[in-house]
């Protein structure tokens, strides 16, 4: 069976992002860019998928600039088999790339398509559900253990009220949570040999998509900066501010 | 050599980020401890840290010049003890093999050192020589197929650990100084070798060195390095240009932590109502540091460049070696001085680092020597 696993490039979760001055946007000029944490667990999964001989490739896209080679090849030396991006200079928006996914399924039949929950760029967590619409696929998301069996999958999900096990039909969507797996460390002879693996560079139109944005994003903001607390001097002063003054109880 | 900017860039990330998520973490264990963990060391060999520089042919990575010290610049970034462990394999353990050693030498034991397997040791110095390296008294002794050593090595990084040792012998009694000198492979539990008791020292807990002894030690006359008796000191002053840049670039790695701990702290810290940072004595010490920083970190790539392009480096080496590790100790001191008491105290790794990079100034040549070399390499271009 074949895996597709979905590497998005983000802004390194270590940098401080600010906000452009004017509103129109994060400022990221020149910070360190990685591959999306989430996303790291999905090709650690694949890869451990490989490892036990359920899986017998694996094939990493990405979507976005030419410097998303970077981030494919990194899920190459983590043990990907190939690389595809579809480059684009113009922002994709979570539809415009679940509508590419969807064009590249179609194009590489997998048994499998895993995901991270969602990026730590835009926080939209809904790609992956949008691709399985699109596919009219059963989907598994936030998932923090993975079994594939028989034509099916065993997923346990992390919702809310705790965890929920489901048996989803194969093929089948799946976006990975933090709790999965321990990603690797790439061993460094691995990133030489990655330079070797294939990575196809394709344009949005060869899939036939059309990726302009839906949405306007109008205004960005940092979130005001917390104010520093005070001491009070007993229970009831404490009280009575949460009372009178914050109006919370 | 990798080359490739895309390629090596990934490398980069992926040791930098394994120095902020596995290294980092446990330096504080290693200090106290005395002992790098199992679990590290385990990661360390996986990774591929070992054979950073030998030549792929024999399973390591072999990166340039250039591309070791930017590895170096990362890695150093956490306690020297991590740098220790596999300094010598990639560097003056292994490096004679590699400048001077024979095809089955090489074979023999390149690629288990680039693996991690085994460590390697190099071991000159010896109680009473020590910056006067060509006055060594350790002695080989042809015998048939054979070479008896005996003598004393000091202050051997890895000894404890150590799998092979390069060890410089005397195999000519009569030829003066340097010329009887003759670099050999001697591999740990060859009877008559034996260790010391590990050395305490001031800081870079987690480095281990000990003296090495031979008594009556035999040695397969096989294990002479490039076959030829007479070359080890040559040889031996090769492995120590590279090594010293080696250092060099070690120099810039930990003075960058060290900056970035400093830096921090001014940012965290408020006297007199504002964080230390906004104070120009303080703002002085940071400038005065990153531009030292800088200098030592251009030095270090160009003189990488240079080797690479097949240069003889060694006066530059000495420059790097002198420069970076004179940098690396005011560096130390102005970030003590900007974490104020907490920087005597150890919860803080700047009062660790402080100890730490003191040894730079001394070994792979003491500051004074590298200043004669500088000087007397200066004196022979001009009059020649
Ligand atoms: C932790 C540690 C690890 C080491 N690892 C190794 C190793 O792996 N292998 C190895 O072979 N060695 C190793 N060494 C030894 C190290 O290289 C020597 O300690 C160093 O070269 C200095 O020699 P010395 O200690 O004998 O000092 P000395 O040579 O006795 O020097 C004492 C002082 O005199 C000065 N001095 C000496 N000669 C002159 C001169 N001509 N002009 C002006 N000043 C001079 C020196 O600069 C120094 O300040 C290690 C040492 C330490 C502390």
């Amino acid at each position: 069976m074949k895996v597709l696993v979905a590497v998005k490039r983000v802004v390194d979760y270590n940098v401080n992002v600010r906000a452009k001055t004017d509103g129109t946007g994060a400022d990221i000029a020149n910070v360190k860019m990685s591959m999306n944490p989430f996303d790291e667990v999905a090709v650690e999964e694949a890869v451990r998928l490989k490892e036990a001989g359920k899986v017998s490739e694996i094939v990493a896209v990405s979507m976005g600039v030419s410097a998303c080679q970077d981030t494919i090849r990194t899920a190459l030396a983590m043990g990907a088999d190939r690389g595809i991006l579809v480059e684009s200079d113009t922002e994709l928006q979570s539809l415009a790339v679940a509508k590419l996914l969807k064009a590249l399924v179609d194009k590489e039949a997998p048994g499998l398509v895993l995901l991270g929950k969602q990026a730590i760029d835009d926080d939209s967590n809904q790609t992956a559900q949008m691709l399985a619409a699109l596919l009219g696929w059963a989907q598994g998301t936030f998932i923090s253990k993975l079994e594939l069996g028989d034509g099916k999958a065993t997923v346990i999900r992390e919702v809310d009220g705790g965890l929920e096990t489901d048996s989803l039909t194969m093929p089948t969507v799946i976006s990975v949570d933090l709790r999965l797996n321990e990603p690797r460390f790439v061993k460094l002879p691995n990133i030489m040999k990655a330079k070797k693996k294939p990575l196809e560079v394709i344009k949005p139109d060869a899939l036939g998509v059309d990726t302009s944005p839906r949405l306007v994003y109008s205004n960005y903001r940092e979130p005001p900066a917390r104010k520093a607390g005070i001491k009070v001097p007993d229970v009831a002063t404490l009280v009575d501010k949460l009372k009178n003054e914050a109006k919370v109880i | 050599m990798i080359k490739d900017p895309q390629t090596f860039g990934l490398l980069v990330d992926n040791v930098s980020r394994f120095v902020r998520e596995r290294l980092i973490p446990h330096e504080q264990t290693v200090a106290e401890t005395d002992e790098i963990p199992e679990t590290v060391r385990r990661e360390m060999r996986e990774l591929g840290l070992f054979g950073l520089t030998i030549p792929e042919e024999y399973g390591g990575l072999g990166l340039s010049m250039e591309e070791e010290v930017r590895v170096l610049f990362e890695l150093c970034q956490a306690s020297p003890a991590f740098r220790s462990l596999i300094g010598t394999n990639n560097g003056i353990g292994s490096q004679a093999l590699i400048i001077a050693g024979s095809e089955e030498q090489k074979q023999r034991y390149l690629p288990r050192l680039a693996s991690g397997e085994l460590l390697a040791s190099f071991a000159l110095t010896e109680p009473e020589a020590g910056s006067d390296a060509a006055s060594l008294r350790t002695s080989a002794t042809r015998e048939g197929n054979f070479y008896v050593l005996n003598g004393t090595k000091r202050f051997i990084t890895n000894a404890p650990e150590a799998g092979i040792f390069t060890v410089l012998a005397r195999t000519d009694p009569e030829a003066k100084r340097a010329a009887g000198i003759s670099a050999f492979i001697v591999e740990a539990g060859t009877p008559g070798l034996s260790l010391g008791r590990n050395d305490k020292k001031m800081g870079q807990h987690g480095a281990h060195t000990c003296d090495v002894i031979f008594d009556a030690c035999r040695i397969p006359a096989a294990n002479l390095i490039g076959g030829q008796e007479g070359t080890g000191f040559k040889t031996a002053m090769r492995v120590l240009d590279k090594g010293r840049l080696h250092i060099a670039a070690v120099c810039v790695g930990a003075a960058q932590r060290m900056l970035q701990d400093a830096l921090r702290y001014a940012l965290e810290r408020r006297q007199f109502d504002q964080p230390i940072a906004e104070f120009q004595l303080i703002q002085a010490l940071l400038a005065d540091s990153k531009t030292e920083l800088y200098a030592a970190r251009c030095m270090v790539q160009d003189a990488a460049q240079r080797r690479d392009r097949g240069e003889d480096i060694s006066l530059e080496a000495s420059c790097c070696k002198l420069f970076a590790s004179e940098m690396c100790g005011r560096v130390a001191d102005r970030a003590v001085q900007i974490h104020g008491g907490a920087g005597y105290i150890a919860a803080y790794a700047i009062e660790r680092f402080y100890r730490d990079v003191r040894l730079f100034r001394i070994y792979e040549g003491t500051s004074q020597i590298q200043q004669l070399l500088i000087a007397r390499h200066l004196i022979r271009r001009q009059t020649a």
